[in-house]
């Protein structure tokens, strides 16, 4: 993509531009069950129920990818690779994400049980092969809602990190990242020199669908296969799933007819008001 | 058992969120040791200082890390602070509330400690056995920390109520004790610079915390309609919320989003209008005491966890609950 750049820039790239010129992004991509599935328990509550049920890349790893597509498009980095770790069909998620338009793949098979301190641990061998200038994340997938990883492996690399981001803008003369996240409180603002872990938000962007032409295109792309053994990574559990149970469900509640009997009832029945 | 928890401050105060923190490590075990860490610079830091020392009866001390470095609550060298605070306390829990702070540090902190975290904790059953929602709420997962110390966690502070404490009510004033910076080091420093940050000022109380939310949905089909909500709000004395549609929609700003991804509220009485009920959103208020819901919609999921439902139009039904709610007192 360096051919993007403005013509203005001619042959005499600066030195900061050939390095974005060569700028790569990882985006690490998650397969969950499809959100719009409606989950059941297991009824020895060993956990979630995902046979023969619908499975996609977590929405939030879509927008992360969707991000680093809209970067590379903007001719501010030349390739971005999607990574996933997990059992084989995870080749599936990753097939998704070459569809959408990352230019290759990395597979980490591992055992389908993996907390964010393995995964993050696994992205930093990524991170020491492939020499990315951001790594993007979603900030949490919807299966286990642990909003961990991101953070995890900034930590690890000891890269700066904006976590929940809706809007991110890279600066390639200053090698920073401004990043506007959305924090309890509203919106806070952070400069990030890259390399930087940078995990997204819902409203930072909306992701693309992949195309009939391009889903027939990524069946000739590559992915590389790692183990973590090949990685040096140790899988480690600290943690013992011990079970999964269904929410206490709510008592079925009245219909009430007229705002007179609402008022009646919060005032009479609920006394809240 | 000792626990370090991770406390917020504002305004020469330490955040409810933080002091529910408190009350989580008091579930860990009666007999804990808990030191609440405070960070930023300036006199507002002492201020909190003093006020966490006698915020709650259970804390046994307040460390104070004063440095420019510590300005703003920023990841980088607030995960060096607690790492460095941990090495000298060896503490054998470490707590925040999930608020987007704790979200953003507590994860960090343990990847430099080399432990798996729990996030988002609702239950505590015993020292190391923790509950937490998954799958948007749909599902409660229990977990067993089996590693090494510290056990880290985010708790919902929601889950883990406090009474406000009034002026009157003498309780023990812990000793507050400065944090030694003189080895923190921070590999990270100026790696990540904070720029500005922008919210909505208002007299409303926090959606955090407020005893009673206003919600409205895609149904109010315009910013300026949602002024609606906000006097319904008003006369009520309530926080406003909003669901992702409305957010995204532009009706609102995104620190009032309440769901999975936004803010988890449990108030006594929760009035949803125009909401339809996604499970994403259910996820953020499904715990709330009294759920009212008004749609013109009758199936609409949101009836199926209401308390009190109201199957009509709610530009009919705001002005005439405006009209007959009593004044709040």
């Amino acid at each position: 993509m360096v051919g993007r750049h403005p013509a203005t820039s001619g042959l005499h790239l600066t030195a900061d531009e050939r390095v974005l010129g060569k700028m790569k992004i990882m985006v690490a991509v998650k397969r969950v069950v499809d959100y719009a599935v409606k989950i059941r328990v297991k009824s020895d509550k060993s956990g979630v129920e995902t046979s023969n049920i619908k499975m996609s890349m977590n929405p939030f790893c879509e927008i992360a990818l969707e991000e680093a597509l809209r970067i590379k498009e903007s001719g501010l980095a030349s390739e971005v690779i999607a990574v996933s770790m997990g059992p084989t069909q995870c080749v599936d998620t990753l097939r998704t994400g070459l569809a959408m338009g990352a230019d290759r793949a990395i597979h980490v098979d591992a055992p389908a049980t993996l907390y964010p301190l393995s995964v993050a641990k696994l992205l930093k061998a990524l991170v020491d092969f492939e020499k990315p200038h951001l790594l993007i994340l979603g900030k949490q997938a919807i299966d286990d809602d642990c909003n961990q990883t991101g953070q995890m492996v900034a930590g690890l690399l000891k890269w700066p990190q904006g976590t929940f981001a809706s809007k991110v803008v890279l600066d390639k003369e200053k090698q920073v990242a401004t990043v506007e996240r959305e924090v309890d409180g509203g919106l806070e603002t952070l400069c990030l020199d890259l390399p930087a872990v940078i995990t997204t938000d819902l409203r930072l962007n909306q992701p693309r669908y992949a195309t009939l032409p391009n889903i027939m295109k990524a069946k000739s792309k590559v992915i590389k296969k790692f183990t973590p053994e090949e990685l040096n990574v140790q899988i480690k559990s600290d943690l013992e799933l011990v079970q999964v149970t269904d929410p206490p469900k709510r008592k079925a509640g009245v219909i009430v007819s007229s705002v007179d009997e609402l008022i009646d009832k919060l005032k009479n029945e609920a006394h809240v008001i | 058992v000792s626990t370090l928890v991770l406390a917020e401050h504002e305004g020469g105060s330490v955040k409810t969120s933080s002091v529910s923190a408190v009350a989580a490590a008091k579930a860990i075990s009666e007999e804990n040791s808990i030191s609440v860490l405070l960070a930023g610079s300036g006199p507002s830091l002492h201020e909190a200082a003093s006020h966490a020392a006698s915020c709650h009866p259970s804390i046994s001390q307040v460390l104070v890390a004063d440095s420019d470095k510590l300005a703003y609550p920023l990841a980088e060298p607030w995960a060096e602070l607690v790492h460095l605070v941990q090495q000298e306390g060896g503490y054998s829990h470490i707590i925040a509330a999930s608020s987007s702070f704790g979200k953003n540090v507590l994860p960090r902190v343990a990847a430099l400690l080399d432990v798996s975290p729990v996030t988002d904790v609702i239950e505590i059953s015993g020292p190391q056995l923790f509950v937490r929602p998954i799958y948007a709420g749909n599902a409660l997962c229990t977990v067993r920390y089996a590693g090494a110390n510290p056990c880290m966690l985010t708790i919902r502070s929601t889950s883990f109520p406090v009474a406000p404490i009034s002026a009157d009510s003498k309780c023990n004033t812990a000793p507050v004790t400065q944090v030694d910076l003189s080895t923190f080091i921070e590999v990270t420093l100026g790696k990540s610079r904070y720029l500005n940050h922008s919210s909505q000022e208002t007299e409303r109380p926090d959606l955090g915390n407020a005893r009673v939310v206003v919600t409205g949905g895609r149904a109010l089909k315009s910013a300026e309609n949602f002024k609606l909500i906000e006097k319904l709000a008003e006369k009520l004395g309530a926080a406003v919320g909003a669901t992702r549609a409305a957010v995204d929609a532009g009706f609102v700003p995104n620190e009032l989003q309440v769901g999975q991804t936004g803010k988890i509220v449990a108030p006594e009485l929760y009035m949803a209008f125009g909401v339809s009920g996604a499970i994403q959103h259910l996820a953020g208020m499904r715990d709330s005491k009294f759920i009212v819901a008004v749609n013109k919609d009758a199936d609409a999921p949101i009836f199926q966890v209401a308390d009190y439902g109201l199957v009509g139009d709610l530009f009919e039904i705001i002005p005439e609950l405006l009209e007959k709610l009593p004044e709040k007192k």
